[in-house]
């Protein structure tokens, strides 16, 4: 209970570090947003006084530069956190709204793939590491390794190109066909898997050979532990040594990797988004770059990070239930 | 431990002064480089990768000094890759020799691997190590500076902070920055490493004899971690590839020089490589080594896991002396 507390206290406070470090950027930085908007509001010429160039950086940015700093902070932060990310100055629409339609589909695509290449790795790297040594086993390492050596924007661009342009199987943008109304309905979620289906494909194929030969390794590694040897004396049945010993223990590792995969592949998605004009979270953070459109690209950094804060979160949560051994460490003395 | 303290042993006495300083030099360059390139050369793995990788080193170092630096009009417009030997890869629409591009776009990339490689694992073997040895309370707060790190997620930090700052165009100061949160997973890692390790019987023996944390942590602790090491050092240079490459195709990095996620951007953008098949090769020749400079540093992590594998190096050890023992510690 008290890890739950510790925990739970944890992700709070990263969100808090994270919106307080879009704080930072936005306001701290030489040559940062805020003076960067108000040179481009002096060079326009517009006849206007120091207060009403302010007030626009206010409406643009959340942060009332005329008040002193820890005003500004405290403000910026309540704006935050009662879901008042500004206006994009580019789409003139509320943050919110410009990403809030985002968010589905970025964890749409980013879920399914993560599902896929961890449920098709940890498979693969089991089987391998069972058959070691065998033909399967090498071709099946070299295809891993191959594969874990792409970056999925590589794979991406060479979909788009062969699987999309020449032959036209599937689309090359979108999320859904245009014209369908969003819904519960079969005809919607067939369009949206259609679409989603190369982004998908990208992010898992890159994915899952570093998965399986994760699994491939630990599991060589554990097949050779003493109690194992044990096990079998025992007369334990295989199948209940092949899961409750062998998977078990070599999963077990890969729980951190999985964990720290929920971040990084949204980087990827970003990149994959761009590349398939996938109007997910990703999409808008880098046009709002190339726009310099700060409230638009601080809103979706912060939604990214919360999204993975809250992926993380379910994830330690239930690794204790995984590991026993995960608990012990909390009551440790220092030497 | 080194040749000499083993020879102080009690039983087989030998004293320091019959081996001759040569000797004892000579046995030193035998542990510690003549045997691990043995185990390292003797992987199929190891030597594609370091073929690979020295072909880069190569690319980056003698390569641009023999080839021409890339401009437009090099060549024709638009040659495709593989059709005349002037141009082995291929010309873009204004004539620039692709594969010039290619080899000059080396030389930031393997300063921005090393800077981004070398900045991560000093981190994190720091934090991780310092974390999971001491323990308490700057455990804790190492730690959760270690999850903040971990969980906001680095490219779209990378990102936004480039889109903020003003960053030229340093290939150092890339690397370091695609780094910037990299070390929070392997300092987590390597303090659950540290966390098995500290509670070992020569570890707990080095404690109650008072030998300095410093020493314990270098001596006994961090010799133990070098796999995960060695092998993240190589996950991160991949890493910074795989991002600068991708942010240059973005087009959020500024650039001076020619880079692949550049070409890249040029390819689709300038050409629709994309759509149009006259322009593919533009896009594939960077993917291509994209593809095959991160091969190489996999390859390369894969074998020095077993340089650090101890079952791997006492089998080395024993066909060293003509045993031709073959078996797997699996099988048994």
């Amino acid at each position: 209970m008290n890890y739950v507390i510790k925990r739970t206290g944890q992700a709070i406070f990263t969100i808090f570090a994270t919106i307080s470090v879009s704080f930072g950027l936005i306001r701290l930085l030489p040559g940062g947003p805020t003076d960067y908007l108000r040179a481009q509001m002096l060079q326009r010429g517009e006849d206007m006084t120091a207060q009403q160039i302010n007030r626009r950086i206010e409406a643009q940015t959340n942060i009332a530069v005329d008040e002193p700093l820890h005003i500004q902070y405290i403000d910026y932060m309540t704006s935050i956190l009662t879901g008042d990310f500004g206006t994009s100055h580019w789409q003139n629409e509320p943050v919110t709204e410009v990403l809030g339609s985002a968010v589905p589909w970025t964890i749409f695509i980013m879920s399914v793939s993560l599902f896929l290449a961890f449920a098709i790795g940890i498979s693969l790297g089991a089987f391998m590491a069972y058959r070691e040594g065998s033909r399967f086993d090498v071709a099946s390492t070299g295809v891993a390794l191959v594969l874990n050596s792409t970056p999925g924007y590589v794979v991406g661009l060479l979909a788009l190109v062969f699987l999309g342009y020449r032959t036209g199987i599937f689309p090359t943008g979108g999320h859904h066909a245009s014209g369908l109304e969003p819904g519960l309905n079969a005809k919607f979620l067939l369009s949206a898997a259609y679409h989603g289906a190369l982004p998908i494909l990208s992010m898992t194929v890159v994915a899952f050979g570093g998965w399986a030969l994760d699994m491939r390794g630990n599991s060589i590694r554990v097949l050779g532990a003493d109690y194992l040897h044990v096990a079998r004396l025992r007369g334990l049945p295989e199948r209940r040594i092949a899961l409750r010993y062998v998977a078990r223990n070599a999963i077990l590792p890969m729980y951190t990797g999985l964990m720290i995969a929920i971040g990084t592949m949204f980087g990827g998605a970003i990149i994959i988004e761009e590349i398939f004009a996938y109007p997910g979270v990703g999409f808008y953070l880098i046009s709002s770059i190339h726009q310099r459109d700060y409230p638009v690209m601080m809103g979706a950094f912060i939604l990214i990070t919360v999204a993975v804060v809250i992926g993380i979160y379910i994830a330690d949560m239930t690794y204790g239930k995984l590991d026993p051994r995960a608990k012990r460490g909390e009551s440790r003395e220092s030497y | 431990m080194s040749p000499t303290e083993a020879n102080r042993s009690d039983f087989e006495t030998v004293s320091d002064s019959q081996i001759s300083r040569s000797e004892r030099y000579r046995q030193l360059v035998d542990e510690l480089l003549l045997a691990p390139a043995r185990i390292v050369w003797n992987d199929w793995r190891a030597r594609i990768a370091i073929t690979i990788i020295s072909v880069f080193v190569f690319m980056g170092t003698v390569g641009i000094r023999l080839v021409k630096e890339p401009r437009t009009n090099q060549g024709d417009r638009l040659v495709g890759a593989f059709q005349t030997l002037e141009h082995p890869l291929g010309t873009t629409p204004l004539g620039v020799d692709i594969m010039s591009q290619i080899i000059y776009a080396t030389v930031p990339m393997l300063k921005m691997i090393t800077a981004g490689a070398v900045f991560s694992v000093v981190v994190a073997t720091t934090v991780g190590t310092i974390s999971g040895y001491k323990g308490g309370t700057i455990d804790r707060a190492l730690m959760a500076l270690t999850d903040v790190m971990l969980t906001i997620p680095g490219l779209p930090l990378v990102i936004v902070l480039a889109g903020v700052m003003d960053i030229s165009g340093n290939p150092y100061l890339i690397g370091v920055l695609l780094s910037i949160n990299a070390w929070a997973g392997l300092a987590r890692a390597l303090r659950s490493q540290v966390l098995t390790l500290r509670d070992a019987d020569y570890v707990e023996a080095a404690r109650l004899m008072g030998i300095p944390t410093s020493k314990i942590l270098t001596v006994d602790i961090i010799p133990n971690l070098m796999p995960y090491i060695t092998m993240n050092f190589v996950k991160q240079a991949r890493a910074v590839i795989f991002g600068s490459v991708g942010l240059y195709y973005l087009g959020i990095l500024p650039y001076s020089t020619v880079n692949w996620g550049v070409m890249m951007n040029n390819a689709v953008k300038q050409a629709g490589a994309t759509s149009s098949p006259a322009a593919f090769h533009w896009l594939a020749m960077p993917m291509l080594a994209i593809i095959l400079l991160s091969m190489g540093l996999t390859l390369f992590a894969q074998s020095a896991d077993r340089l650090f594998n101890p079952r791997v190096r006492a089998r080395h050890a024993k066909s060293i002396s003509g045993d031709n023992d073959t078996t797997s510690e699996v099988k048994s």
